[in-house]
């Protein structure tokens, strides 16, 4: 960490431990969220959200490919993250690093657990399916990439227009049935920093925190968690941050359902 | 989480079909010292899971771009053997999901390790699953937390995991295979036994806060096996080497004399 690094650290843990932030948010507050659908025609699917400064463009593809050996007559969801080089300083050009797999795959298994995607519609017939592939990108990072990135691709499945499948042959040229998607699943990214737990962390403030916890839910049930970073958090945090997390489902919904285009 | 099509019944008269308890755990055996050329290793068997860690360190970091000058690194690979499932051949080397419980696994220990003491060196965590079961993961830091404490890394604690689970509405301790397969919820957690602090957290499939509460708390009371079985396996590798070492002492007196 470069020494500008720490004593920025520093200066946010004060302040957070004051019950204050860099940009005057409220500690359990999200900064302003905005949804674009549509912005990418060639694909079946596409959103891109802007959470402050951090920036996620989620993209669809939707491939005919072949059922899983275990799940004969299922599709497959799969979702991937790339950590663009050009959203930040110290992002590198190369495989993914474990940071990106863990993005995607927490993403994925929010979704996942709340069978957002029917994987049993997406079959077609013997030894045939649609694959839905979702691939984020980071554009600028600032931190809460997990929420942005779970924001982006809810909302880019909602966007989805399923190509036609007739005779064994894709036709890409009619996309008029969407795909159905059921109920959404919204994340909420906890840091740990000091003492204190705030929502929505800034890379800033990502810097200075000692402990993440990601939970997903869908309105009614925790769907996923994710503890992340070598900090810890107690029984009765966990419970709190639930709590909370199913409190703020409703205001998430309300964001990534809407602007349709 | 497999197909819920074919979901077989996971219950048979409040009992798992193993016979276990909702909220009893396998049978867990660990053995400490078990690589001879490591700076500390353990082997252990816990329900079908058969899981060999083995820890190399404090040693200069490599490459040398990969040193922290104010504390040590920990690099931790876990990883399942190709033989290790009941299906195919698993594909050899790291895929996303071992990624992220190497991740996730690091992170844990960077908690408790005094990492502090080393500054710029690395310590090198490997664990691989010979044979797995479900909670493989759980499995994997049980073993490599007694390695560490075997290669003599000193650490506030040490850590044990275990998953918790639901078929139905039931909660379940320490799922096999088959429950983590067909279960409505899967939930691995890494535990400091001395403070209750949560190190390590996941979670999928479907929860109320109710069962979140129960659940969390049910993990935090199997600490005490677990790390009994962890003590005892410590206590069980020193006894036998001093036993070995007072031996030793003793032909060579014979002999001398």
């Amino acid at each position: 960490m470069e020494a500008i690094d720490i004593v920025k650290s520093n200066y946010i843990r004060e302040l957070i431990n004051k019950g204050q932030r860099q940009d005057s948010r409220d500690l359990l507050s999200f900064r302003d969220i905005s949804i674009k659908r549509g912005i990418i025609q060639n694909a079946e699917g596409s959103a891109q959200v802007e959470l402050g400064d951090t920036k996620i463009l989620a993209g669809v593809k939707v491939m005919l490919g072949s059922p899983m050996e275990d799940t004969p007559e299922q599709g497959n969801q799969i979702v991937s993250a790339e950590y663009w080089p050009g959203a930040a300083r110290e992002f590198e050009p190369g495989p993914p690093s474990p940071e990106a797999i863990e993005l995607a795959r927490v993403v994925d298994r929010g979704i996942r657990a709340a069978n957002c995607i029917n994987l049993e519609s997406l079959y077609l017939e013997e030894g045939k399916c649609w694959d839905v592939y979702v691939d984020v990108y980071v554009l600028n990072h600032d931190g809460n990439l997990i929420d942005a990135s779970s924001m982006a691709v809810m909302a880019a499945l909602m966007d989805t227009r399923m190509p036609k499948y007739e005779n064994g042959v894709v036709n890409r040229e009619d996309r008029t049935n969407k795909l159905k998607v059921n109920g959404v699943v919204a994340t909420t990214t906890f840091a740990k920093i000091g003492d204190r737990i705030v929502l929505d962390p800034t890379g800033d403030e990502e810097n200075a925190m000692s402990a993440r916890l990601t939970v997903a839910n869908d309105g009614k049930l925790i769907r996923a968690m994710q503890k992340g970073k070598s900090g810890s958090f107690n029984i009765d945090e966990v419970e709190e941050l639930s709590r909370i997390s199913l409190e703020k489902h409703a205001e998430l919904k309300k964001i990534i359902g809407s602007e349709q285009r | 989480m497999a197909s819920a099509k074919n979901k077989p019944e996971l219950l048979k008269n409040g009992k798992r079909l193993d016979g276990r308890d909702l909220m009893e755990l396998r049978p867990i055996r660990i053995e400490a010292g078990v690589i001879k050329n490591a700076d500390g290793s353990a082997y252990l068997e816990w329900g079908n899971n058969r899981v060999i860690a083995a820890v190399y360190g404090p040693m200069e970091a490599q490459p040398k771009h990969s040193a922290d000058p104010a504390r040590a690194v920990i690099k931790c690979r876990y990883q399942m053997a190709p033989f290790s499932g009941l299906a195919d051949h698993g594909r050899t080397g790291p895929n996303r999901r071992a990624t992220e419980i190497s991740k996730v696994t690091r992170e844990a220990f960077e908690n408790v390790v005094l990492l502090n003491e080393f500054p710029g060196t690395e310590i090198n965590v490997y664990i691989e699953i010979l044979q797995s079961d479900g909670g493989t993961r759980a499995a994997g830091i049980t073993a490599a937390s007694v390695a560490l404490a075997n290669a003599g890394i000193p650490m506030k604690d040490m850590i044990y995991a275990v998953s918790f689970g639901k078929i139905g509405d039931k909660l379940i301790l320490d799922l096999n295979m088959l429950e983590d397969n067909y279960s409505d919820c899967d939930m691995p957690m890494a535990i400091s036994p001395k403070s209750g602090d949560i190190l390590l957290l996941q979670m999928d499939g479907n929860l109320t806060m109710e069962e979140l509460k129960t659940g969390i708390q049910q993990v935090i009371n199997a600490g005490k096996t677990i790390s009994a079985a962890q003590q005892d396996a410590l206590k069980r590798f020193y006894t036998e080497k001093q036993q070995a070492g007072s031996g030793e002492g003793r032909s060579e007196a014979e002999t001398t004399g």
